[in-house]
């Protein structure tokens, strides 16, 4: 497919707005296969204004007279206007931008192009997280192994090649473990958790039905587990939905793990929300806080009936659950709901930046959003699909990634000095699972992944970020290494809208930046002192 | 002393607000200025120390099987629960407390009583650190259309007024005079604050007796000779800061407000600022939410809207925007009024200084400010917090919203402040804790009548000798932001009010953010300065060195290097290690609240030791917290375990074989 076929026009005069602090942009206006450029001639500077159209996520047209404007509300929740010369040129330059911006074709899409200066196509790919992993927890104990049961991805599609399961459980078993488990999650290893000998396990439902099947090789699976761990450790079932949905959930063939079938394993019920009504909770939440006439009478009342503020004190409470239940009651959990893909994982994510220290370092919370996201089959390409404008009819999407990036960012309010990475980090993360020039976040799995061969033909997001000149955006100033764990408290109170996400566009950062500017300052001036001592000025 | 009828009771319980069933075992004492309980662990001895003065509400509960209940609440929203075994000593507690917290005379209060063991010389010179004369000077006054008017000598016109006032020029004492008849109290339009980059003013008056119809021909020319004080500007703004629904019902009473037809060249302006009553209600409202147990999203965010209290602190700010935003971007002076001129007026005329002035912005210009604004316009300190015992209606939070509003602009403004939020906190406490003799009383004259600055000492002196802790290390003088007048978005902000869990829930440590950066900044901050001095150190020994060894190339000089970190970072992690309550309304893990009972500690104020008389002690005090609620609240068993549907789930039983 071409994509000059999409272009109903190649370039017109227009004027850019940006909202309230930044200036108007004037200059031509062209459309390319992967990008808006608005170029404002040859004397001024900066030289050339250019938006992917990847990160559109709706467009809105309107003419008057002989020109035209479009809106276009982009993923990262910016929302620009365009004013446009002549009333053709304005609906072609629409349609193009809302043919390209919605292409679905993974392998055409920039990532595919993007070659930047400076970065080596390859680089920072190296992350093999399972394997990585894998030697870590190996150096702690020796219950588990490493399989690559899943080779060829046809126990489960959704899982990376390798995965980290008991030593006691041979991959025949897990074969069968797969095939009683939605998706053929069978429950593999999330997390160890050294100091108390407990893990934390994911998986999705099992196959229960109807008839409540079970599944031996499922149950000695999670018999091992426990076996595998301190000595007389219990378990903990974490089941993300409410009990109805889990009882509800058998008559399609899933359901819970029986009791009499799991001995020493507890079920927990936390139900979480998830697809529709929380991207509905985010579309609303985006609505309000885009609202100029919100008065203050109404606002707190509005932002309670969007419920993200809900969603983010129950996604926190249930990771706390966990990692209190793993650190203080010294037992395993395994954590599930439906397909085990979305709320399961924010749940064991968030669990582990709560515990591990390591994954609170720049690199290791790279890792984690690699192992526990990335690789553990969180659909990103479906869920990211659409940001909070489209007015599309949702089907898969839901913000469960921003979510998580929501709960990590309170998690840093209330610890400002135990995460290593800053906002910046996080709204980049944000920025880029929605739409980017980079690869990392493409497909849904990565099977998928290995299909379009996005190792080897795009660049790898973490190459991008990990560059040198990013990461005084990127790194937090402030960060001592915490041994211990991080508990955040999820009283409402303790709990706010992220400001810097939700109002970035709407409510100019400036003073916030000049406070982090001033932070850097303190911090890396004493560097600065650091660097000068007269060791050998003799 | 009298009025204790019981100076100690044995075997009483303080109950830990957050986990019930973790109370600490102890003795309890009245003394005559504090309520002290001592906990029975023999190593720590944890001491909590309560003001009497800081007591707002003593509630006896119903009696259980292990006592009687006492709930006391503070007025610097701290919230104790004890449970005395006896009913007889739990009556005798409720009883003298009752007494001891409304004290009716002024030498009952705490600031007579405390000594910080500083000589006669030491405490003049505290209360010389602010001078408000000096502070007029700085804003280029007197000058050539303002002069300081004498009229007020021996509260002559005005018994709220201060005596030093400054006026326009052209107003005689006939017009001040007149005009003070014409003005509820006599409180005539004085001037708050003088912007001397373009002759505006900022002043201040109560109400017009202004009735239905009635005119004042002084009060007239006084606003006149206001307006012309102003060369630049051919009009004043007149704001009334109350809903205009309320200023009409006063003209009832024969008061009211200026009609615009009888004064030539003003332009008039309600901005609805609820009355005392209202924002009473409203903290009241706001204060049940914050007490709730493990509210969800929804209990929190409803009852503080239905609160109104940030509504009412968006108001406040308002006004403080409209006046700023007059003297500053257009040029006119604003005479500023609500009805007897010491509540609202305070409040709006102080944010607006704030806004316009940088200098109020740093510390010692903050406490300018109140001492100008607040202290010395008569806002009536004693009746507003109740400091003696009074009529309950005339209590307000006035100041605090005040301090509320501060508070809200460093969270926008993160570098426009000198200082932080400790120095606010801290200043909030003082202010009902009757500590120092700065709020006493409810005007100039009173505390001149008392004698106070001769048997009090000044919270300034104290806050000001302590200054390092309440300092704000992202503070910018040089920034432009920070410089001239703050520049509030255009865009109405209603994200940006925030819940103030810091003043609100204070001593609720776990809702807090478990760690500071401003003390994390302030401690990197004083080792770089340590590590520069030590710098200048060497490399003046160093050049010496080398002059006088020319030869000798080989100079060693050996860094001593401190020990980095270890100072601040191993303190700020201890205080993280305890989680809270996550399992909702299961009482299956133990609850939350690492430090609860450390605030309490924090509350010593010891005669004998002046530093300890902080509101809160350092922010590291809490440190062993951590580790010692480990013990208490090691989690136990899994009959704890949250909900589990096991009794209904039957299918195991007939749970067929799946052969995979």
């Amino acid at each position: 497919m071409e994509f000059s076929e999409l272009i109903r026009t190649g370039r017109a005069q227009a004027q850019l707005l940006r909202g309230p602090e930044a200036p108007p942009l004037r200059g031509t206006l062209c459309v390319t296969g992967h990008h808006l450029l608005l170029s404002p001639g040859p004397q001024s500077t900066p030289d050339l204004w250019l938006l992917l159209l990847r990160s559109v996520d709706s467009i809105e047209k309107r003419v008057a007279g002989d020109s035209g404007t479009i809106i276009l509300r982009c993923k990262d929740l910016r929302v620009l206007q365009l004013e446009i010369e002549g009333v053709e040129a304005t609906l072609d330059i629409a349609r193009s931008i809302e043919a390209l911006s919605s292409l679905e074709s993974v392998i055409t899409s920039f990532p595919f192009f993007y070659r930047p200066k400076g970065l080596r196509l390859g680089d920072a790919w190296h992350f093999l997280p399972p394997e990585r992993y894998y030697k870590r927890v190996a150096r702690e104990t020796d219950a588990w192994r490493l399989s690559e049961v899943n080779e060829d991805f046809s126990l489960c599609p959704s899982y990376p090649r390798a995965v980290i399961v008991p030593r006691a459980v041979d991959d025949d078993a897990l074969a069968r473990s797969a095939r009683f488990r939605q998706g053929g999650r069978f429950p593999v290893l999330s997390y160890h958790h050294a100091p108390s000998g407990t893990v934390l396990l994911r998986s999705s439902q099992p196959l229960t039905g109807p008839q409540k099947r079970r599944c031996a090789e499922d149950e000695e699976l999670l018999r091992a587990v426990l076996a595998g761990a301190r000595p007389g450790a219990r378990g903990f079932i974490l089941d993300t939905r409410s009990a109805q949905a889990a009882k509800q959930a058998r008559m399609t063939g899933g359901g819970t793990e029986a009791k009499a079938a799991y001995p020493h394993w507890k079920r927990l019920h936390r139900p979480l929300e998830r697809g529709r009504p929380l991207q509905e909770s985010f579309v609303r939440l985006v609505e309000a806080c885009g609202d100029p006439e919100q008065s203050m009478d109404r606002w707190l009342s509005r932002l309670e009936g969007c419920r993200w503020l809900a969603h983010v004190k129950e996604a926190l409470s249930t990771a706390c659950l966990v990692a209190q239940a793993m650190e203080r009651e010294g037992a395993c959990i395994l954590v599930h709901g439906a397909e085990g893909t979305d709320s399961t994982l924010l749940v064991t994510s968030l669990a582990q930046l709560i515990l591990d220290p390591m994954s609170r370092t720049m690199a290791g919370f790279q890792e984690l959003i690699e192992r526990e996201w990335i690789q553990a089959g969180h659909p990103f390409q479906l869920r990211c699909a659409h940001s909070a404008f489209s007015h599309a009819r949702p089907k898969h999407e839901a913000p469960t990634f921003l979510l998580f990036l929501d709960c990590v960012w309170q998690l840093g309010r209330q610890f400002p000095l135990s995460l290593e990475f800053g906002e910046g980090l996080l709204l980049a993360l944000f920025e880029h699972a929605y739409a980017s020039p980079f690869g990392t976040f493409l497909c849904n799995s990565e099977k998928e992944r290995c299909l379009c061969e996005v190792r080897t033909r795009t660049h790898s997001l973490w190459s991008g970020l990990n560059q040198p000149k990013e990461q005084r955006k990127l790194r937090n100033p402030l960060y001592v290494l915490n041994p211990l764990a991080i508990w955040p408290s999820v009283e409402p109170q303790s709990l706010r809208l992220w400001q810097g996400l939700f109002l970035r566009w709407t409510h100019p950062p400036e003073p916030a930046e000049v406070a982090w500017e001033k932070v850097w300052q303190i911090v890396t001036g004493r560097e600065e002192t650091e660097g000068s001592q007269p060791t050998a000025s003799a | 002393m009298e009025h204790i009828r019981t100076p100690k009771v044995e075997n009483v319980r303080l109950v830990d607000r957050v986990s019930p069933k973790k109370a600490a075992l102890g003795t309890l004492y009245l003394t005559a200025t504090h309520v002290i309980f001592v906990e029975n662990t023999p190593d720590t001895r944890k001491e909590t120390w309560i003001l009497h003065s800081q007591i707002s509400t003593i509630e006896k509960q119903a009696t259980t099987v292990t006592g009687c209940p006492l709930l006391i609440r503070c007025k610097n929203f701290q919230i104790i629960q004890l449970i005395i075994p006896q009913e007889r000593d739990c009556h005798d507690v409720y009883i003298s407390l009752i007494r001891l917290a409304r004290p009716v005379k002024y030498e009952e209060l705490y600031c007579f009583s405390f000594n910080p063991m500083l000589d006669k010389e030491e405490r003049e010179q505290g209360w010389m650190l602010i001078d408000l004369s000096e502070e007029y000077k700085r804003m280029g006054l007197p000058n050539n259309y303002w002069q300081l008017s004498d009229v007020n000598r021996d509260y002559r016109v005005c018994d709220s007024y201060p005596t030093e006032l400054y006026v326009p020029k052209s107003a005689t004492a006939h017009i001040i005079v007149g005009s003070s008849k014409f003005r509820s109290r006599r409180r005539f339009p004085a001037l708050s604050y003088y912007y001397k980059e373009n002759h505006a003013s900022i002043c201040r008056s109560s109400q017009p007796l202004s009735g239905f119809s009635a005119r004042c021909l002084e009060d007239e020319q006084m606003l006149q000779v206001i307006r012309k004080a102003n060369p630049g500007s051919d009009f004043i703004y007149v704001v009334d800061t109350r809903p205009k629904l309320n200023a009409m019902a006063n003209r009832a009473a024969g008061k009211g407000y200026e009609n615009e037809d009888n004064y030539s060249n003003i332009k008039f302006q309600f901005i609805g600022i609820e009355n005392i009553h209202v924002m009473r209600n409203s903290l009241q409202k706001m204060l049940e939410v914050c007490e709730l147990k493990s509210p969800s999203m929804s209990d929190f965010l409803w009852g503080l809207e239905n609160s109104g209290w940030l509504r009412h602190i968006k108001a406040i700010m308002d006004a403080g925007i409209f006046i700023a935003k007059a003297v500053a971007e257009e040029g006119a002076s604003v005479l500023v009024h609500c009805s007897d001129g010491w509540d609202r007026t305070a409040q709006v005329c102080s944010v607006a200084s704030l806004l316009l002035d940088p200098h109020y912005r740093t510390l010692r210009g903050f406490m300018v400010l109140i001492e100008k604004d607040w202290i010395s316009f008569g806002h009536k300190f004693n009746h507003r917090y109740g400091n003696l015992d009074g009529d309950p209606k005339e209590i307000s939070p006035v100041i605090d919203q005040f301090i509320e509003c501060v508070w809200q602009l460093m969270e926008q403004f993160p570098c426009a402040f000198e200082f932080n939020e400790r120095f606010l906190i801290h200043i909030q406490h003082h202010i009902y804790s009757c500590q120092f003799g700065n709020f006493l009383c409810n005007s100039q004259k009173e505390r001149r009548e008392l004698k106070i600055q001769e048997r009090t000492y000044s919270l300034w002196a104290h806050l000001w000798k302590n200054r390092a802790d309440y300092l704000n290390p992202l503070f910018r003088a040089d920034h432009s932001q920070t410089q001239g007048s703050l520049h509030l978005p255009t865009t109405p902000c209603n994200f940006t009010y925030k819940f103030w869990s810091g003043m609100y829930n204070r001593f609720e440590k776990g809702m807090q953010p478990r760690q500071s950066v401003t003390d994390y900044l302030m401690a990197v901050k004083e080792e770089t300065q340590q590590l520069e001095e030590e710098l200048e150190a060497l490399v003046e020994r160093l050049e010496k060195i080398q002059k006088v060894q020319l030869n000798d190339t080989k100079v060693k000089s050996k860094q001593s290097e401190p020990s980095r970190h270890s100072g601040f970072s191993t303190s700020d992690n201890s205080t993280a290690n305890t989680p809270q309550d996550y399992s909702g309304n299961m009482k299956s893990f133990p609850s939350r609240s690492p430090s609860q009972g450390d605030e309490d500690s924090a509350l010593i104020l010891t005669q004998d030791n002046l530093k300890s008389s902080d509101p809160d002690l350092s922010a590291n005090s809490d440190q062993e917290s951590g580790v010692e609620d480990l013990s208490c609240r090691s989690p136990s068993g899994g009959e704890h375990a949250p909900s589990e549907d096991s009794g209904k789930d039957r299918d195991s039983d007939e749970a067929v074989f799946l052969t995979a």
